[in-house]
């Protein structure tokens, strides 16, 4: 077994070919209702780990961070981290959860080499926190997923199966992750389809960068997903028999597992046969899932209360503390941008994605005083600068500022959108201020009557054919006239009194 | 309280341990016994007490918690030092192929 990831660039190919595999009828999916719930591991962002003080760190030499506590050396107590609990409180309330002013630990009990406690300490009967939501928008619904859960427990370390020369004899392991702080977050089995699911763990992630509870990178283990899916006859209550799938360490192969293990669960009831309450592995390369052949009684966890640790008691006034610190929720400041600045879904959702883009979105509207405007220049000319050059917003060298006179300028009628479009380039090659630019390159909207009578005249003389036709009656030929006048005053005539102007003189 | 030597065998496989025929019969008697005696705290009446895993309770609520400020670890050659095999860096085990 392998948990590590593995890059597969023929995913889809092999989705496609397996999918094919499977060959159930659409109609018959579609007698079927999938019922899916989700486990998330979301890695809690401290310098040290839960229950000692070793450093957190990826990627250091094997066995380097490590003490006699994650170790689980004999008479080593845990200590738990202030910093965890107060990241996960702050997970839960942003989950909408009820926070247990009393919450406790407990061992749960199973046999590995890279758990040398010989138990995860966990939560079991009283967790964290209960009873909360996460809303996803899935074509364009809104949808909540119930959360039933949110707890705390330590990672265990990793082991390395393969690619030591006695890799046949021996299995490698490395203690540095061993006592990480984790919170495990129990969805209800309120999803239906993989795409509810993929939903819910872009939003799980989204929020939970949002509020600095992790950075959630997935390359580095700091988000893992388990599903539970199962499947029922369309219109019946109970639930079918459930698999878990484990191994699931992108959110595209959770979609992609998903929908599997829906066809495999359809195809297998269809068939006669049942399914069987098991964990499977999902395998990158040849996109299926696969059952584990575990021991009948590997469940059997033998749960009892950490003894080594008190009960974890969170006051009124620490959840309070923790609630008021919290940053707006990437949902409620999405619904704000819409209500506050009148922008459009897409954009409100596209400002949103991430803190940083909505901080630099706010930031340039206090300088436009233009929330639309604002709104189509990031999302549009901005970050498609930004994509082009592979840097992120937080790097920008349009500083949200400048941006926001940019479209002030505009709505000033000191600058053509026209002409805008050709500075913002500019300011993001040099980092200066659209007016320095101006000043320096001569630009500036053209909206003295006399300036513009002129370059008028001469369009008017080039085009004798046009004056003539718009004489004649045929008026739709002045926006013609209007584009000649704005490619000869290089974009930067007013383009309003250019269109009063030519109406007046040609009577 | 009488235990079986199926329930002997049972929880010898959750511990990992492999017991022969004989030891699992005294295992049966010898757990029973401690069963037994434990059982006798049955026969006080718990049900206005509540129940309690250790006895630090009345702690303030962050006096048992520590800040998140990183302590020195143990080097590698500190944190192999009682393996039984390693070599890398790393603790080496007999082969794992499943959880």
């Amino acid at each position: 077994m392998n948990f590590r990831r593995k890059s597969c660039p023929n995913a889809r190919a092999l989705y496609n070919q397996n999918m094919s595999v499977l060959a159930v009828a659409e109609d018959v999916l579609r007698k079927y209702e999938p019922v899916i719930g989700l486990e998330v591991h979301v890695q809690l962002g401290t310098k040290t780990k839960i229950f000692c003080g070793c450093p957190v760190e990826f990627g250091a030499a094997p066995n380097t961070n490590v003490c006699p506590v994650c170790l689980g050396l004999p008479g080593a107590l845990p200590v738990l981290s202030g910093q965890a609990v107060e990241l996960a409180i702050g997970a839960a309330v942003a989950l909408h959860c009820r926070v247990n002013p009393f919450s406790r630990f407990a061992r749960k009990n199973y046999f590995y080499p890279d758990l040398p406690k010989g138990y995860q300490i966990s939560q079991y009967d009283q967790p964290l926190a209960e009873h909360g939501y996460l809303a996803i928008f899935v074509d364009g619904a809104k949808k909540r997923i119930g959360v039933t859960r949110v707890h705390m427990e330590d990672d265990a370390g990793k082991s390395i199966h393969d690619g030591f020369k006695d890799s046949d004899r021996y299995s490698y392991v490395d203690l540095n992750r061993s006592g990480t702080p984790l919170i495990e977050i129990v969805s209800e089995p309120d999803m239906r389809n993989s795409d509810d699911a993929y939903a819910y763990a872009t939003a799980m992630k989204q929020v939970m960068q949002y509020i600095g509870v992790s950075e959630c990178d997935m390359e580095k283990g700091q988000l893992r997903c388990d599903a539970n899916v199962s499947v029922r006859p369309r219109g019946t209550e109970k639930f079918g028999t459930k698999a878990e799938i484990k191994n699931l360490n992108s959110f595209r192969f959770l979609k992609m597992a998903v929908d599997y293990e829906i066809r495999r669960q359809v195809e297998l009831i269809e068939s006669g046969g049942r399914v069987e309450q098991e964990t499977r592995l999902y395998n990158v390369e040849t996109g299926q899932t696969v059952g584990m052949r575990s021991k009948e009684h590997a469940h059997d966890y033998r749960y009892f209360p950490e003894p080594d640790l008190v009960p974890l008691q969170v006051s009124e006034h620490w959840l309070h503390q923790v609630k008021s610190a919290l940053p707006e929720l990437p949902q409620d400041r999405r619904d704000r941008f819409v209500n506050e600045f009148g922008l459009r879904d897409y954009d409100a959702e596209v400002l949103t994605l991430t803190r940083a883009v909505g901080d630099y979105f706010e930031e340039a509207v206090k300088a436009s005083g233009d929330g639309r405007a604002t709104a189509n220049w990031v999302v549009g000319d901005l970050m498609g600068l930004l994509k082009a050059a592979g840097k992120d917003i937080a790097d920008s060298p349009v500083s949200a500022a400048n941006l926001g006179e940019l479209v002030a300028l505009i709505n000033k009628n000191e600058l053509t959108g026209k002409l805008a479009k050709e500075i913002l380039p500019k300011m993001f090659e040099t980092g200066d201020s659209p007016r320095a630019i101006m000043e320096r390159e001569g630009l500036k909207q053209i909206s003295d009557t006399g300036a513009l009578e002129a370059i008028i005249e001469s369009v008017l003389a080039a085009n004798p054919k046009q004056v003539e036709q718009y004489k004649s009656g045929k008026t739709a030929v002045l926006g013609f006239l209007v584009g000649q006048v704005m490619k000869a005053s290089r974009g930067q005539a007013n383009p309003g009194a250019v269109n009063e102007l030519l109406r007046k003189r040609l009577g | 309280m009488k235990l079986t030597t199926e329930e002997v065998r049972y929880v010898a496989d959750l511990a990992n341990l492999r017991l022969t025929d004989e030891e699992v019969v005294r295992m049966s008697h010898d757990l029973g016994q401690i069963l037994t005696y434990v059982e006798e705290l049955s026969e006080i009446n718990t049900e206005q007490v509540a129940p309690m895993a250790q006895v630090l309770y009345e702690a303030d609520e962050t006096a048992t918690l520590r800040e998140d400020r990183p302590r020195e670890p143990l080097n590698n050659r500190q944190a192999l030092e009682n393996a039984a095999v390693s070599g890398a860096g790393y603790y080496k085990v007999p082969k794992v192929i499943e959880r």
